[in-house]
């Protein structure tokens, strides 16, 4: 295998969907499962804190530790629940439970176990909800295998499970079936609603949500229909009423937290507040984007937060104000328009939400800049054919920016060009010209003629359609004195090849020559004169991509056919110069040096060619890049050239290649090895030095500088000593989360030890027993603290043996003696 | 002392409404709670003491229109002008707690009209609608099992006689809540094959149509089987008519100097010989009227339940031989007098169901009943006890799909061609009875009209029974045989009644 390790497939942005419910920390900060991590974001700005990693697999449930709200519970499909402290991002305790773990519950009344949903052994697509006992056992793994089944039959999304008021019962539903279980009583409800289909679709259950202090539950329906189920505890007499705005599904609810109001939301998009159940007075907050796939309430019920389908978050006031919006890579329903770069801000460009083009910063995970190419209302509502973007380009110093959008349509497509020129001003692009059908049928390529800008006249746009054309499109002076732009792009030049479609066009780097392919054949043309310079042609099968080379190679075309070669054509001599058989999917050439990435796709895995045109043997190959197939893929220049120290990675020094998965998962290779992202957990106990100036940080500074500056006085070796003595006790101290920490009577010793001036190696030995003898009382404590007296035993286990050898008293007479040595000659010593 | 105690101001918490807030509905809970609804579309719920309110439930945009309260008052049904119902129900917040609310719970929406009444049973929720129709909607949670009470049940029509045929004259009587029209039938000379429809030689023709005066409904209402006499009665007043037809013409005179009797009549009911007139009326009376020439009437003889009746007969059978005359009272106690001594004859046993029509053989003076439960016996007057047949089908059991019938029988008939021919309707089918054929067990097609015209003769004997049904009917209001040949049905399109319906309250539907 060529691959070496260190060149590894990073996941960088987009993909999963959050497979649970946000969940509001008590201090606003909101925690999302995203993918294999938790995401800590801040409520006041938007940003990412903490990416917290650990779990192998989905998280699919994060739960606040109802003990202690500054900790948390997630689940994985992994099959472990991981206790967090998420304000440092660290795993206090992983439980092992075994198997898949779909869905995490927490109950404040439940001192030591959390409900969490599971397969049921030897059943397919059965799940059950079970209890999971969290042993209070020392050590950071635990094996939780204490497991008693609460439900059965339940379905395996979380949000078809709630848990009632004060934990006294809990609701499930699948299919047409709700069942409810009372844990105090022991008895199991089962109401279903009517199995039918109306014409207005299937009430089939979809969510559910508890009402808080009420015996009240409410469930949502494929028909969109809520329903608010009452007097549940009588099998016979329960009765229930019913809610109805939504004309589609019914994605999640959640109630307020007095319970006197219900969110509901939708494939709508709009969230729906009803007020004390009623069907008439309702309010709602439209134009939410996307479809609302998660609701939670926080805590104090002044924040709700909608997790959508693509990927947003959206955190809405308490008055149903729109608050903020926590948005990467948006998921839009399919990348039609590829990865573009806009070469002016090196922002990501492609479909968003639909009809606009979103521009993703790489650097920030964030969404810069939403663009409404298409401008007409979206309808969110299924099996509808709207216009949407469908492809994209931008012109070399990003001033020019062009779009195609069409309107699925079997007999006539709906098409439109539109052109935007960037304004200085506003800072953003502005719609210049707008052009009705500008082919026949449907667009299949688009590019502009990357020239020195400088001369605007020279900017060329080519579009090739599958009506057998290809298009020329100029700048010309606009005529119209009304008119409030200078410029305005028409048609200058009509190509077409034996009525062949026309697939794919590109300029060459100087932009001399323009390649355009017709079906089997790619033609070369002057861009100057639109002479037809040759053809190319590789049969069998039609040209998928073409590219020319550049720098160096600017002399090679390089095409790609959907028989699976990759043929590299000599312009110079019109011959062939070498071919590959390779089924080629993305075929990407890096605009700052000559290297060409080629994704090719076989049986199930995608592999990635890099190579340049003058040689037929790759320079760099990975196999098995990733197991999804790999759709697009796009080189991002690089601020800075990186300094790569293998020879072989070169390619990468002055862009980075990022690739999107059909999951819409962005990934990218990256030289870097894995320490910063999967450290330890112990590792990560170590402190950085960037922590927030408070008062106490800056007196600690005081301290620290007065004393190196004494300790230079004293000589070179003191200084190194006491440096390692003081520094682990004080660093514990004071980074350690205060929760986990010992009580003070224990580090009040080391921390003043740490602030004397004593007698090197007394005081050295002093400390080290000290820490020895706090770990030996508190390995009996709660394993909480194992992080830290871990550690501390690193440190000091030198410092132990020296002690041993030295001292041959009995402990109680040494810690006496201790005690009376350093009372004294410390505090002599200081002054 | 008849003071007002309290006064409470509905419209007080709406503001910057101009129109005004009408309470349509107003019910008193022992609770010492009143329930109003009003135009505004809510429910309200009132502290009677102190005029405050407790609580408001806006139900609809519309006016909620009626509102009644079952007996142990933990369940309120409104009815809104959309035509919607909606069921309250008074819960315990929480479980085993004792603090209750009143929940706004079930939506029904079976009208398409103003339900203008409700009413609320122990199992059900019945409401009434501009739409002409009756809904009872049982209440699932108090069903012990599923069966007949636990079905949804509409009716369109009443349970009683609308129309009333004078055989010999041929004409046809229909009683309308305000008017009633009187219709010569047309008839044919031809004959045709099952399934045709054959010309006419005569069209039917409207004779006279009777508006009767002041708001009052038409109760009910008669015509002589000669063609020459048509009563009808409202609530309060009961009028006679006697018709004269001289060539083509009509002419109609009311008769003067009605005897005043013991009022209202609930059914009318003409001798076959058109010589006197049956009143029910009542307490369990039946006065005998007798029709003098040439517009006249005296009153003859009142029957009376020898034991008495607090309950007014509701259904009259007389026999041809103007020997009989049998009357249900509201109690189901069905009392045979004997016309030519003027004395009571006999009672028929007490049955557990409501009698929903009743008939006397002409030949044999077998009085021929159906119950609502679907349950036909026959009891031989002279002889004061149930013919040998009616034993007979007691003892087998009628078949499970006609006792399924959503629908009571209203009309009985004979044929006098054939004594053991017994005609029945309900809305919905026709049903030839024939006691010489046997009955169908559980496992026969009971409906086998179709698949008996399949077979061959041979077979078709070993399959026939004693039900014909004919099921090809829209509503089919009345059925009865005028002479041998010839059976005239009357069928009322229900299309043609919501033609004639005004628009109902525009909603805006979604999708539309």
């Amino acid at each position: 295998m060529v691959a070496p390790a260190t060149l590894r497939v990073v996941r960088c942005g987009g993909s999963t969907l959050h497979g649970a419910r946000a969940v509001f920390s008590a201090d606003s900060y909101l925690l999302c499962a995203s993918g294999d991590f938790v995401k800590m974001y801040s409520v006041a700005t938007e940003e990412t804190l903490r990416v917290m990693g650990g779990h192998a697999d989905l998280v699919t449930g994060i739960q606040l530790n109802p003990h202690n709200h500054m900790q948390l519970y997630s689940s994985s499909v992994d099959g472990s629940i991981k206790l967090w402290d998420f304000m440092d991002g660290i795993p206090i305790k992983t439980f092992v439970v075994g198997s898949k773990l779909l869905a995490l519950y927490a109950l404040a009344h439940c001192e030591d176990s959390v409900f969490v949903v599971i397969p049921k052994r030897g059943e397919r697509d059965t799940f059950q909800l079970v209890s999971v006992k969290l042993t209070k056992a020392a050590g950071q793994d635990l094996e939780a295998k204490e497991l008693s089944v609460v439900l059965d039959g339940v379905d395996a999304s979380p949000k078809r499970i709630a848990f009632g008021r004060e934990g006294e019962y809990v609701a499930s539903v699948k299919d047409v079936n709700l069942q409810v279980y009372f844990f105090k009583q022991k008895q199991l409800n089962r109401f279903s609603v009517s199995a039918t289909k109306t014409k207005s679709g299937n009430n089939h259950f979809t969510c559910i949500a508890c009402h808080p202090t009420e015996d009240c539950i409410a469930t949502g329906h494929a028909d969109g229909k809520i329903r608010l189920w009452r007097n549940f505890y009588h099998k016979k007499e329960y009765t229930f009423s019913t809610l109805h705005w939504h004309h589609d599904t019914v994605m999640d609810l959640a109630f307020s937290m007095e319970g006197t109001s219900l969110l509901s939301g939708g494939v709508e998009s709009v969230l729906v507040l009803w007020h004390n159940e009623s069907d008439c007075q309702r309010d709602f907050l439209p134009r939410l984007g996307s479809a609302i796939e998660y609701i939670s309430m926080s805590s104090d019920g002044a924040l709700c937060c909608t997790l959508h389908t693509d990927n947003r978050i959206t955190i809405i006031n308490s008055n149903l104000r729109f608050s903020k919006s926590i948005q990467g890579l948006i998921k839009s329903t399919d990348v039609k328009t590829g990865l573009v770069v806009d070469p002016r801000t090196k922002a990501l460009v492609l479909n968003g939400e639909p009809g606009h083009l979103q521009f993703y910063c790489l650097r920030s995970d964030q969404q810069l800049f939403s663009l409404d190419i298409v401008q007409r209302q979206y309808i969110h509502q299924a099996g509808l054919n709207q216009a949407d973007l469908v492809k994209v380009a931008f012109s070399a110093q990003g001033k020019w920016l062009a779009t195609v959008e069409e309107r699925e349509e079997v007999t006539d497509p709906e098409l439109q060009l539109k052109l935007w020129f960037y304004d200085e001003e506003t800072q953003s692009f502005k719609l210049n010209t707008r052009i009705n059908m500008p082919h026949e049928d449907h667009i299949t390529d688009m590019c502009f003629r990357n020239m020195d800008e400088l001369e605007d006249d020279s900017l060329i746009l080519v579009t090739a359609g599958r009506d057998c054309v290809f298009k020329v499109w100029v700048m010309v002076e606009d005529t119209d004195p009304e008119a409030q732009q200078s410029v305005s792009w028409s048609c200058d030049f009509v190509g077409s090849y034996h009525n062949y479609q026309a697939t794919n066009c590109c300029f060459s780097e100087d932009g001399s020559l323009l390649a355009v392919s017709f079906e089997e054949t790619v033609t070369v043309w002057d861009s100057v004169t639109w002479d037809l310079k040759c053809t190319f042609c590789h049969p069998p099968g039609k040209i998928r991509n073409i590219c020319f080379g550049r720098l160096t190679c600017s002399k090679y075309l390089i095409g790609a056919t959907d028989h699976g070669f990759l043929c590299c054509w000599n312009l110079l001599s019109c011959a062939l110069e070498w071919s590959a058989h390779l089924n080629v999917l993305v075929l990407q050439p890096d605009p700052l040096s000559e290297h060409i990435a080629a994704v090719s796709w076989l049986s199930k895995e995608s592999s990635l060619f890099v190579f340049k045109p003058n040689e037929p043997r790759p320079i760099y190959i990975q196999r098995n890049l990733c197991k999804e197939k790999i759709q697009l893929a796009a080189f991002v220049p690089r601020d800075e050239p990186e300094t790569i120290g293998s020879e072989k990675y070169l390619w990468l020094r002055r862009s980075q290649l990022f690739f999107l998965t059909d999951t819409q998962e962005l990934m990218t290779l990256s030289t870097k090895s894995l320490e910063e992202r999967l450290t330890p957990s112990s590792k990560q106990l170590a402190v950085e030095e960037s922590l927030a100036v408070t008062p106490f940080s800056l007196l600690l500074g005081k301290h620290r500088r007065q004393q190196s500056q004494e300790d230079i006085d004293l000589g070179k070796l003191v200084v190194r000593n006491k440096h390692e003595q003081d520094s682990p006790a004080v660093k514990e101290l004071l980074h350690t989360p205060a929760h986990v920490l010992p009580s003070a009577s224990f580090l009040c010793p080391i921390f003043i030890n740490s602030l004397l001036i004593s007698k090197e190696n007394k005081s050295a030995e002093e400390v080290a027993d000290e820490v020895e003898m706090e770990s030996e009382k508190t390995e009996d404590d709660s394993d909480e603290e194992r992080d830290v007296t871990e550690t501390e035993q690193e440190d000091t286990s030198p410092m132990e043996l020296l002690g041993e050898m030295t001292c041959k008293l009995s402990k109680s007479q040494e810690k006496e003696l201790r005690k009376i040595r350093k009372m004294d000659y410390s505090w002599i010593s200081a002054f | 002392s008849g003071q007002t105690v309290q006064r409470i101001m509905v419209n007080y918490h709406v503001q910057k409404v101009k129109r005004e807030c009408i309470v349509w509905s107003i019910a008193f809970l022992s609770s010492g709670t009143v329930v109003t609804s009003d135009s505004f579309g809510r429910v309200q719920f009132w502290d009677w003491e102190r005029g405050t309110l407790l609580e408001s439930h806006t139900v609809s945009t519309s006016a909620v229109l009626s509102l009644a309260v079952s007996e142990k008052e933990d369940s309120i049904i409104v009815g809104t002008s959309t035509g919607a119902t909606y069921q309250f129900q008074l819960l315990p917040v929480k479980m085993g707690s004792l603090e209750k609310r009143w929940v706004r719970t079930k939506p029904f929406q079976h009208h398409t009209h103003d339900v203008r009444a409700v009413a609320h049973s122990s199992t059900a929720l019945i409401s009434g609608g501009l739409d002409a129709q009756l809904v009872i909607r049982p209440l699932m949670e108090k069903m012990q099992k599923k069966g007949y009470e636990a079905a949804l049940r509409k009716f369109t029509f009443p349970h009683r006689r609308l129309v009333s045929c004078a055989r010999k004259a041929r004409l046809l009587l229909f009683q309308f809540s305000q008017h009633l029209e009187l219709w010569r039938l047309g008839s044919t000379d031809e004959t045709g094959k099952d399934g045709e429809v054959l010309p006419l030689c005569r069209m039917p023709e409207h004779l006279l149509q009777l508006k009767s005066k002041g708001p009052e409904h038409i109760y009910c209402s008669c015509v002589s089987p000669c063609g020459s006499w048509v009563a009808y009665s409202t609530a309060s007043r009961f009028h006679l008519y006697r018709v004269q037809y001289e060539g083509g013409g009509v002419s109609i005179k009311k008769v003067p100097k009605v005897p005043k009797l013991l009022l209202p009549a609930y059914q009318l009911q003409f001798s076959s010989d058109s010589g006197s007139l049956f009143v029910a009326s009542a307490r369990g009376s039946v006065h005998v009227l007798q029709l003098l020439e040439p517009g006249g009437c005296k009153h003859l003889h009142t029957f009376r339940p020898p034991s008495g009746s607090p309950e007014a007969v509701y259904l009259l059978a007389s026999s041809a031989d103007g020997h009989w005359v049998a009357a249900v009272s509201g109690d189901w106690a069905i009392h045979v007098y004997n016309l030519k001594g003027f004395k009571h004859h006999c009672m028929v046993p007490m049955y557990s169901c409501a009698v929903t029509a009743l008939a006397i053989h002409p030949v044999t003076n077998n009085l021929v009943i159906a119950y609502s439960d679907q349950q036909l016996f026959e009891f031989g007057i002279p002889e004061k006890q149930y013919t040998a047949w009616s034993r007979m089908v007691q003892n087998c059991g009628l078949h499970k799909v006609w006792l399924e019938r959503d629908s009571p029988i209203t009309h009985i008939t004979f044929n006098p061609k054939n004594p053991s021919h017994i005609l029945l309707h309900d809305i919905y089918m026709f049903c030839v009875l024939d006691k010489s054929l046997p009955l169908p067990d559980n496992s026969a097609l009971l409906m086998n009209q179709s698949t008996l015209k399949q077979l061959p003769e041979t077979a078709r004997q070993r399959q026939l029974h004693a039900f014909k049904i004919c099921k090809k009917f829209q509503p089919l209001l009345f059925a009865d045989l005028l002479d041998e040949n010839c059976l005239v049905m009357v069928e009322r399109p229900i299309m043609d009644i919501k033609t004639q319906l005004p628009l109902p309250i525009q909603q805006k539907k979604f999708g539309t």
